[in-house]
C-alpha cells in the first residue's frame, strides 16, 4: 500500500528527475534515435525477421515512422514526447526511473523487456503513459507501412476508379 | 472518380487556403462560423440560403474525394485532431474527432441515429428544455435525414457486424440495423479515412458546398484564436493562419468582423475558444460537463475470417442495455462494432513483442466490439471539464470513477458473452492484465476479478458533448435551447458542445437536427423574415 507521504516523495522524485533529464536535453542530439533503435526490436518481437540486414534496415524505417508520427502531434504534445525521451536519453533518469543499467546499445532484450513490463504495470501514472506512448508510436510506424500487411493477412485497401 | 468538391472550386467557389496568406487580411460578414463540420456545414447552407453573407473558418487542411487514398498513415495526421491521438489529461482515454472541412463527418462511420427519446425526455422533464420534445424535433430530424439521404442500411452486414447480431440473437438480446448516411455506397469499409467514392453524405459534400454556391467565403487552415468583446457583444475573432504542416502559425494574423458570431469547433474546441476570449461566465458553467461516450473494447478470435476492415463499418447495433436500465440509474451502454484497420488494431491492443505480434496474426480473424457507456444522467457522471495549456491549447479533463468502472464490469462481461455466443474461441476486453479467456464460463470468473482502472482498461471515444450546455436559464446553461449565449447577445454555439448529457447515441444526427432548427431561428432573426413553418 502506498502511503500519501510515500506518493508525494516519489512524485517529488520523479519531478525532479525530469527536470535533470530536461536540463541536459539527450534527445536533442539523437538520444531519441538511441532509445528507439533498442526498444523496437523488443516491441516489435515476432513481427521483426529475426536476424539479417533486412532487420536493421526495418529498425532504420520505424524509427523514421517514429519521428513523422511524433511531428504530425500536437506541439504540446511533441514537448510531453521530448521529455520522456529525455528521461530515458539521460544515463542516470535510464538507470533510476527505466531501471536499465548498461547504455541502451549494450543492453539486453531481458532488461528493455523488463523496463517496458514494470512500466506497463508501474503504480504511477507517467510511468503507464510513458509505456502507452512508446506502444503506440512503434506500432503505428511498423502497421502504417504496406509491408508489413501481408504478415497479418491485410490485403490494403481496394482500387477506386 | 469524379470530384465534386474541385469541380465546384473550379466554377469559382471562394475558397482561402491561409497558410498561404501573405498579409493579414480583415474580413467582414454578416454571420462568421468557427468550423465546418456538422454544426457549421448546417448553419452555413441555412444562413446563405436566407441571403446572409458568410465566412467559414477551418482549422484543418480542406481534403476532397481525390485526396482519399484509404491510408492510415496519410488520414490520421491530415484529416484527425492530434494525429488521431488527442488525449485526455491524463491519457486514459483515447478521443477521435475530425480536423479537416467537413469535421469529424468527413471520417465518421456514417451511423444516424436521431436524438433517443429517452434522451430528449430527460432533458425536458429533469433539466426544463420543454421546448425540445420529440414531437417538436421529429421534423428536424426528418428534414435532416432528407438532406443527408439517411438510410437503413440495405446490405447483409460485414461478418464483424453479423457476429454481434448472431450472438446477441442467441441470447435473446434484441439487436437493430442502423440508419447510414450514404448514396451509392460500394461497401468499402474505409469511411474513417474520408470516402474515396462521394457517397458518405458528409458536410464535405452537401452543406459546404451548397453555402458555397450561395457565396459563401471558406478559409482552412486557419485557428480561431480570440474573441473580443465590447460590453455584451463580440465585435471580432482574430484567427491563427497555420503554416502547410497544420501544427506551427504561419505568422499571419486574420481579422474577422460580423454581426454574428457561430461557435462549431466542437465540444472541446468551442469551449476552449470562449475560455481563451476570457468570456463572460458568470455561473462558472464554461467548459464543464463534457461527455465522451467512454467506450469499452472487447475483441474476439474466430476460427472464420472475419475481415473487419471490409464492408460499411457499422450496420448492427443493440439498445437493449440503455434501454433495460433507468436513464439515472446505473450507466447502461450501446452495442456497436468498430471497424478495424492495422495502425487503428495495432495500437489499441494491449501488450508487446510476441504476444502482441500473435494478435496481430490473427488480425482478419479478429472481431471486435464496442459498450459505448451514455454519461451525463446519473448523479454521480459528472463528465469532464475542458481546461487550458500554458500555450492556449485545449486539454479534457476526464477522471473516470467507480459509477463508470461499474458500468465498464456488465459492459465487458456483456460484450464477452455474446461473442462466445457467436462462436468466438477466445476473447479478451483491450486491457493490460487481461490473459483473455477460452470459454464463457472462465471469461466470466476472470472479468470479475479483474482490476479495472484508467491505463490499464483502455477507453476510447468518438463523440465530445457539452461544455457550453443548452439550459432553460442562465445559471442552468452557457446558452439557450436555440444555442444563443446567455450573455453575448450575438453569439451562438452549434455543435456538440450544446448538448446537457451524452446523447445515448452516435451524435452526428443529434447535431445536424437541432443546429437546423437553431440555424433556422437565427436566419429569421438575422433577416426579418418569417420563421420556418415546422416552428
Amino acid at each position: 500500500m502506498t502511503t500519501r507521504r510515500e506518493f508525494l516523495k516519489t512524485g517529488l522524485a520523479g519531478a525532479a528527475l525530469l527536470n535533470v533529464a530536461a536540463c541536459s536535453r539527450p534527445s536533442e542530439n539523437g538520444g531519441r534515435t538511441m532509445v528507439l533503435s533498442a526498444v523496437i526490436p523488443v516491441m516489435l518481437a515476432g513481427a521483426l525477421p529475426v536476424g539479417g540486414e533486412a532487420r536493421q534496415e526495418l529498425v532504420v524505417r520505424t524509427v523514421a515512422g517514429v519521428d513523422r508520427a511524433i511531428a504530425g502531434l500536437s506541439l504540446a504534445t511533441q514537448k510531453e514526447i521530448g521529455e520522456l525521451f529525455d528521461l530515458l536519453a539521460f544515463p542516470l533518469t535510464r538507470m533510476l526511473a527505466a531501471g536499465v543499467w548498461s547504455s541502451w546499445p549494450d543492453a539486453t532484450p531481458e532488461a528493455i523487456g523488463n523496463f517496458l513490463e514494470s512500466w506497463r504495470h508501474s503504480r504511477f501514472d507517467l510511468l503507464k503513459s510513458g509505456y502507452a506512448a512508446l506502444h503506440d508510436l512503434i506500432f503505428s510506424a511498423w502497421y502504417a507501412r504496406p509491408d508489413t500487411w501481408a504478415a497479418i493477412s491485410y490485403p490494403g485497401p481496394p482500387e477506386v476508379k | 472518380m469524379r470530384d465534386p468538391f474541385r469541380e465546384g472550386l473550379a466554377t469559382g467557389w471562394k475558397h482561402i487556403d491561409a497558410s498561404q496568406l501573405a498579409d493579414n487580411p480583415t474580413l467582414e460578414a454578416d454571420v462568421v462560423i468557427v468550423g465546418s463540420g456538422a454544426g457549421g456545414g448546417v448553419t452555413a447552407e441555412i444562413l446563405t440560403a436566407a441571403g446572409l453573407k458568410v465566412v467559414i473558418i477551418e482549422e484543418g487542411p480542406l481534403r476532397t474525394s481525390s485526396d482519399f487514398h484509404m491510408r492510415e498513415a496519410e488520414a490520421y495526421p491530415d484529416l484527425y485532431q492530434e494525429s488521431a491521438a488527442r488525449k485526455t489529461a491524463d491519457k486514459a482515454i483515447n478521443i477521435l474527432q475530425g480536423r479537416c472541412v467537413g469535421g469529424s463527418t468527413t471520417v465518421n462511420w456514417t451511423s444516424s441515429f436521431r436524438t433517443p427519446p429517452t434522451t430528449l425526455n430527460w432533458w425536458q422533464s429533469a433539466l426544463g428544455l420543454k421546448r425540445l420534445s420529440v414531437e417538436a424535433m421529429a421534423p428536424w430530424f426528418a428534414a435532416m435525414e432528407h438532406r443527408l439521404h439517411v438510410g437503413l442500411w440495405p446490405l447483409p452486414p460485414n461478418e464483424n457486424n453479423a457476429a454481434l447480431a448472431r450472438g446477441a440473437a442467441k441470447l435473446g438480446i434484441p439487436v437493430a440495423v442502423i440508419p447510414r448516411n450514404v448514396k451509392l455506397c460500394w461497401n468499402l469499409g474505409y469511411c474513417g479515412m474520408g470516402c474515396p467514392t462521394n457517397a458518405k453524405q458528409s458536410m464535405l459534400l452537401t452543406t459546404i458546398p451548397a453555402a458555397l454556391t450561395n457565396g459563401a467565403t471558406l478559409i482552412s487552415r486557419l485557428r480561431a484564436e480570440r474573441l473580443e468583446f465590447s460590453g455584451s457583444r463580440a465585435v471580432s475573432l482574430t484567427a491563427t493562419a497555420l503554416k502547410p504542416d497544420g501544427l506551427h502559425p504561419s505568422g499571419i494574423t486574420v481579422t474577422l468582423r460580423a454581426r454574428h458570431f457561430v461557435l462549431s469547433g466542437g465540444a472541446i474546441n468551442s469551449p476552449a475558444l470562449l475560455m481563451r476570449s476570457a468570456a463572460t461566465d458568470p455561473h462558472a458553467l464554461l467548459g464543464k460537463r463534457t461527455f465522451l461516450h467512454p467506450t469499452l473494447i472487447s475483441s474476439g478470435l474466430f476460427d472464420q475470417p472475419i475481415r473487419a476492415f471490409a464492408g460499411a463499418p457499422q450496420s448492427i447495433y443493440s439498445d437493449h442495455f440503455l434501454d433495460s436500465v433507468a436513464v439515472d440509474g446505473p450507466l447502461g451502454y450501446k452495442l456497436e462494432v468498430p471497424p478495424l484497420h492495422p495502425v487503428l488494431f495495432s495500437t489499441t491492443l494491449q501488450g508487446w513483442g510476441e504476444a502482441h505480434a500473435r494478435l496481430m496474426r490473427e488480425f482478419a480473424h479478429s472481431q471486435t466490439t464496442l459498450a459505448l457507456v451514455r454519461d451525463g444522467f446519473n448523479p454521480d457522471s459528472r463528465g469532464g471539464q475542458v481546461r487550458l495549456r500554458d500555450d492556449g491549447s485545449a486539454v479534457l479533463d476526464y477522471p473516470l470513477n467507480a459509477t463508470y468502472w461499474e458500468a465498464a464490469r456488465r459492459a465487458l462481461l456483456t460484450m464477452a458473452e455474446i461473442q462466445f455466443a457467436a462462436g468466438a474461441r477466445w476473447v479478451t476486453p483491450v486491457h493490460e492484465t487481461s490473459p483473455g479467456y477460452n470459454s464463457w464460463a472462465e471469461a466470466k470468473r476472470g472479468l470479475a476479478e479483474l482490476p479495472l482502472a484508467p491505463l490499464r482498461c483502455r477507453v476510447v471515444s468518438a463523440h465530445v458533448m457539452g461544455g457550453c450546455a443548452m439550459g432553460d436559464a442562465p445559471e442552468r446553461g452557457v446558452v439557450d435551447d436555440e444555442g444563443r449565449h446567455f450573455q453575448i447577445e450575438n453569439l451562438s454555439v452549434h455543435d456538440g458542445s450544446l448538448f446537457p448529457t451524452s446523447i445515448g447515441a452516435n451524435p452526428q444526427l443529434s447535431i445536424y437536427g437541432l443546429v437546423a432548427r437553431n440555424a433556422s431561428l437565427l436566419a429569421a432573426a438575422l433577416t426579418g423574415q418569417p420563421k420556418p413553418a415546422i416552428l
